[in-house]
């Protein structure tokens, strides 16, 4: 591990301002931080404990759900409201990682976690993009079997791994970040970027930002997260779906999906949300063909194709637990 | 080369003042500038569960813990858990009852981690249990004394 400086803050402004300095990263929960320091895969000159920072209240006002960027996953998962009004938010939080990494864990932190494959941190180091640009990508013509089926490049054909983003991108969330001079607002949806020909640019946080707060807008009493998984706990997604559903006497008057494990980021299926309004809840066959309109675009690889069908019918049963 | 940099740690109720590098975790200062070897460093990646602490009250992995993160709360080992006349805690009580452990390598954490389990109130079924300690591996796979020996420190 190389050498850094550690500095504790408290204030927001002092935060921000040593933020803007080349080679200094902040440091919440430090789940995944720590371990990127161990490997040498960041390689901070100073790091910047924001603990302290007054971030980690949960409060619900008119009509949104704000959630403080220090707030930790269990605490978030606990929150009555959070409970309550958001089921599909809760669910995420707690089906992802365990007790204990949930205990340390930020929002913030969670939604800064890298995409990354078993190749991005082989023992023996590999050809991979993400950690090395242009020296290749390993997955693309070796084990495809956990990787992306939609929005994948030639650069980068892994899957994010955070079950929150997923439940964030459903509920249609903004990811509130803080510059020195301005506030942004940038959409879950959209906030982890797609590989593209930057696959070193995991996100659209720039450089001196910091993510502040998440908001959440309205209430989703009707909505499930569903995450389906190689053994019952503590193990990323292969496929999951969020989904946030509106009816009314068993017909669908409103959906919004997104899938986690198939692409570089949360996958929002916009055009089956269009397909499914109408829909009866009880008709599976119906369900499974007005999915269908959003699976034209997948381009699944060698070792994947079992995606397409998976996230499709894990899609059927998410919407009908989200109605129950 | 970095300065160590003064810390002042709480450990099992003691304040304990040590010089430690920036990069060191929580696992590595307690072995080694404590000197309370309790605390077991297994995967030191936060996969396995065996460096389980608690900090403020908080069932946490010591090895993804920056040790200078840390300083100023209260952190409580396995050494710690003990009454004051050497009784053992509850759940250690349950842990010797029910045999749980073979090798006792990943039990400290375990015992930690069922400390916090039973705190937040999630040891009320076998399958509660199971979800909620799911970040604690045993390699040897005592999981089902393991869960059995939270269950009945769970109701005492």
């Amino acid at each position: 591990m190389r050498t850094f400086d550690y500095t504790r803050v408290r204030g927001l402004e002092e935060t921000l301002a040593a933020l803007g300095e080349p080679g200094t990263q902040p440091i919440a929960g430090g789940t995944e931080l720590v371990n990127w320091l161990k490997e040498g895969i960041e390689e901070p000159r100073r790091l910047v404990d924001i603990n302290r920072l007054p971030l980690r209240d949960v409060g619900f006002a008119d009509g949104v759900l704000r959630i403080g960027a220090l707030a930790r996953m269990s605490d978030v998962a606990a929150d009555e409201i959070v409970a309550a009004r958001f089921p599909v938010l809760a669910q995420s939080l707690l089906l992802a990682a365990s007790a204990q990494l949930r205990n340390m864990a930020s929002i913030g932190g969670n939604l800064m976690q890298r995409t990354r494959c078993p190749y991005f941190r082989a023992d023996t180091a590999v050809p991979c993009n993400k950690r090395a640009e242009g020296s290749g990508c390993s997955a693309l013509h070796g084990d495809t079997g956990a990787a992306a089926i939609f929005g994948w490049s030639d650069r980068c054909v892994a899957t994010h791994p955070s079950d929150l983003a997923v439940a964030l991108a459903a509920l249609d969330a903004v990811v509130v970040v803080r510059g020195e001079r301005s506030e942004r607002r940038i959409p879950a949806s959209e906030f982890i970027r797609l590989p593209g020909d930057e696959p070193l640019r995991h996100n659209e946080l720039r450089a001196g930002e910091l993510i502040t707060a998440v908001e959440v807008p309205g209430g989703a009493e009707r909505s499930y997260y569903l995450k389906v998984r190689e053994r019952a706990s503590y193990e990323f997604a292969v496929v999951s779906v969020a989904a946030v559903v509106r009816a009314e006497g068993g017909t669908l008057t409103g959906v919004r999906l997104a899938l986690g494990g198939v692409a570089h980021r949360p996958w929002r299926l916009t055009a089956a949300e269009s397909a499914l309004v109408g829909v009866d809840l009880g008709d599976t066959t119906a369900l499974r063909s007005a999915l269908a309109a959003s699976f034209t675009e997948a381009r699944p690889l060698a070792g994947n194709e079992y995606k397409v069908t998976l996230a499709q019918r894990a899609a059927v049963r998410a919407i009908q637990e989200a109605a129950a | 080369m970095n300065q160590d940099t003064r810390l002042s740690l709480t450990v099992n109720g003691e304040e304990r003042e040590i010089e430690i590098d920036p990069r060191a975790t929580l696992v590595d200062a307690l072995r080694d500038r404590v000197g309370l070897t309790g605390t077991k460093k297994g995967c030191d990646r936060g996969e396995c569960g065996a460096c389980t602490v608690l900090v403020d009250g908080r069932r946490v992995l010591s090895c993804l813990t920056l040790a200078v993160t840390v300083g100023g709360a209260e952190i409580t080992t396995i050494e710690g858990l003990a009454g004051e006349d050497g009784e053992p805690h509850p759940v250690q009580r349950a842990f010797l009852e029910s045999d749980a452990f073979q090798c006792g390598f990943c039990t400290p954490g375990q015992v930690l981690s069922a400390v916090g389990c039973i705190a937040e109130g999630h040891a009320g079924s076998p399958d509660e249990i199971r979800e909620w300690m799911s970040g604690n591996l045993c390699r040897c796979a005592a999981y089902p004394q393991i869960v059995a020996a939270v269950s009945k420190a769970a109701v005492r």
